[in-house]
């Protein structure tokens, strides 16, 4: 039986047919897929290039001596950590609850998770500087918390499509009758199937925290993105440098966790890592 | 492990199984169910004797799986009970009702291979690793799925994963074997194939088994009873044979196997017309206050002979093995199906004129439908 969930579907056993009959289009189409690949990646290459260039070589080697460097990529990186831990810990179980007891809030749910993105940041940060408590507002932590409600619309929309690609009640009602309690079931049985999940909404909300201004600026602490604007009032060329390397090993940090999600969860049928997207393959046949 | 091993195994794992348990009773204590006005269950009760496998049969919304699942605990009776040799279990969580289930959607855990699939249960029974490898490879062998024991459900057929399930349900020991229409997602010869391997499995080993389908040939072919349902309550429960024979009531008779309906006419005394000939009504027919009524007989309860202008021609006629099923226009565009020896029925070629009768027996009536006169 079928069981394909979200935009991309995996490939099927190549020996149950003929491969799609599309050969002949894709023969006749190769220009414009060429074109619009090559327009997209002057696009995105351009600027990134003609950044290279502004900042020449040497500024990457100085990036790393500058002052508040180390203290702002650290900051950013405790929080990208903390963030994600608590957004997990938080959506996970409150997501997989909504699929398996109340299946009728799930648009409720989804309405919800995307109001961060509709309310600007400025708003939440006024909001929750008037609400929070004393102790947090003089810790930079308080920013992991509003980082949380950031990610929640990606964090949600990730799990959200891994529960979509699971038969979610009737492999936990499998497990409850082999003798497996809740926490059983969500550590053994829901969670490494939703690992590609998981792995999804762990790199949007890691992207996003490293990449996030607004909030940490309004909140006066200096995360790696403030850094960088600050530095950019004094010396351009190391700003920008730090800018680009800030998003190549952004890049490679999600490459390397879609990679690795992927092998992992072909091996089990999981199909590929894409942000929103979990597929599943295809039962063989009878 | 070598093969032979593996099924030593398992049938040490069976004989077990048949020593722990010597076999389970269930008991369905008038058991309801309503989800909100509506009545899913209606004081359901059904006793199953130790190593018995009992169907239950219905049409859609007819309540069976609601039944299956507060047995499994899934579901929580709004009323009633369940009775475990004797012990009601209303109150006990699933994951300690010790019930292995087979699921109508494939329900194995896609990051675990057949055999680790297989092993979960013992697994959460704090079984060796060593023991519970050798257990579970037993019983895969058991349902011929040795050599696919390292794969992963995706690498298999719709057909090979149900039979993991069975596997797995099984390696628990189950005090009671759950089966939700464990075949409906298959095609015919894997439901065919596997019908049989369920049956005999749950023979060899002894295990109370509840079987919910709404497919009458399964049911039929695999249960020592079946019960039928209808609306959240049980119309009867009887073994195959005496169902099909003797059907408790109207919705019985036209439910199970294949049913004529005749137009017919009540008469004083509680007997019915039809064909020109008069029957008495069976007990379990509604009550009707119209006495125009359908006349429900099977086709080998009807009676076929050729003569001239007869009340009926012959339309078609299906050759299946012994017998032969021949279809009949009636007078009054009433179509029947009779049954006759293969042996008789090769002078019935269509268009022949046909006399079609039925003996003075208790038949079961049903109000007219608008359609069959």
């Amino acid at each position: 039986m079928a069981q394909v969930t979200g935009l991309t579907a995996v490939a099927t056993d190549a020996a149950d047919g003929p491969p799609p009959s599309s050969s002949g289009r894709r023969e006749s189409l190769p220009i414009w897929r060429w074109v619009i690949l090559l327009l997209t990646a002057a696009f995105f290459l351009i600027p990134l290039i003609s950044a290279l260039r502004f900042s020449g070589i040497k500024a990457f080697g100085s990036v790393v001596s500058q002052s508040g460097f180390t203290s702002a990529l650290g900051l950013s990186a405790r929080l990208a950590l903390i963030t994600t831990v608590i957004t997990l810990a938080l959506m996970l179980p409150s997501t997989v609850y909504v699929h398996l007891r109340l299946p009728k809030l799930r648009r409720l749910l989804e309405g919800i998770t995307i109001l961060p993105i509709v309310i600007p940041p400025v708003v939440l940060i006024v909001g929750v500087l008037q609400i929070a408590p004393g102790f947090l507002k003089s810790t930079p932590y308080l920013l992991a918390l509003e980082y949380v409600i950031l990610a929640m619309p990606f964090a949600y929309r990730a799990i959200d499509a891994g529960l979509r690609a699971l038969d979610l009640k009737t492999i936990v009602e499998a497990s409850n009758s082999l003798g497996a309690g809740w926490t059983t079931t969500l550590l053994r049985v829901i969670l490494p199937n939703l690992r590609t999940a998981l792995l999804s909404a762990t790199v949007l909300t890691v992207a996003l925290v490293l990449g996030e201004f607004t909030m940490a600026s309004l909140d006066l602490y200096e995360t790696f993105p403030d850094w960088i604007y600050v530095n950019s009032q004094t010396s351009g060329q190391i700003s920008v440098a730090a800018s680009l390397l800030a998003l190549i090993v952004t890049w490679l940090f999600l490459m390397a966790i879609t990679v690795i999600g992927s092998r992992q969860s072909r091996k089990t049928g999981g199909g590929s890592v894409t942000l929103f997207t979990v597929a599943r393959q295809e039962t063989r046949g009878n | 492990m070598t093969t032979n091993t593996a099924r030593n195994a398992a049938a040490d794992g069976a004989a077990g199984q048949s020593d722990r348990h010597g076999g389970t009773s269930v008991v369905l204590q008038d058991l309801s169910r309503y989800f909100g006005a509506t009545r899913a269950l209606d004081g359901l009760s059904i006793e199953l004797a130790p190593g018995e496998l009992v169907a239950l049969l219905g049409p859609s919304g007819c309540g069976k799986t609601t039944a299956l699942r507060i047995v499994a605990g899934f579901e929580t009776a709004t009323a009633g009970s369940v009775l475990i040799d004797g012990k009601d279990i209303s109150s006990v969580p699933a994951s300690r009702r010790d019930m292995g289930m087979v699921f109508q959607s494939y329900s194995l855990f896609p990051n675990m291979s057949a055999l680790d699939n297989v092993g979960f249960g013992l697994r959460m029974r704090k079984m060796g690793t060593s023991e519970r490898r050798a257990k579970a490879a037993g019983l895969l062998d058991m349902v011929g799925l040795g050599p696919q024991a390292k794969q992963y459900p995706h690498q298999l057929s719709g057909g090979q994963q149900q039979r993991v399930a069975l596997a797995r349900a099984l390696a628990i020991e189950p005090r009671v074997l759950l089966l939700d229409e464990p075949l409906s997602a298959l095609d015919a010869k894997v439901r065919l194939q596997l019908r049989e391997q369920i049956r005999t499995l749950q023979q060899q080993l002894g295990t109370t088994t509840l079987f919910v389908t709404h497919d009458q040939e399964e049911a039929l072919s695999m249960a020592d009873r079946v019960g039928v349902m209808r609306q959240g309550k049980l119309e009867q429960i009887a073994a195959p044979d005496e169902l099909y024979a003797d059907p408790a009531t109207a919705f019985v008779a036209e439910f199970v196997g294949v049913m004529n309906r005749i137009p017919g006419e009540l008469q004083a005394g509680g007997t019915v017309t039809a064909l020109g000939s008069t029957a008495p009504v069976k007990a379990g027919s509604p009550d009707l206050s119209d006495p125009a009524v359908d006349v429900l007989i099977r086709p080998e309860g009807l009676r076929l002979e050729v003569v001239e202008h007869g009340n009926g021609i012959v339309t078609t006629r299906t050759f299946l093995g012994s017998v032969t099923r021949v279809g009949v226009l009636l007078d009054g565009d009433v179509a029947v199906q009779v049954d006759k020896a293969s042996t008789e029925a090769a002078a019935l070629a269509p268009g022949t004129s046909v006399s079609v009768t039925f003996p003075p027996e208790a038949v079961h009536v049903a109000p007219r439908r608008a359609d069959a006169s």
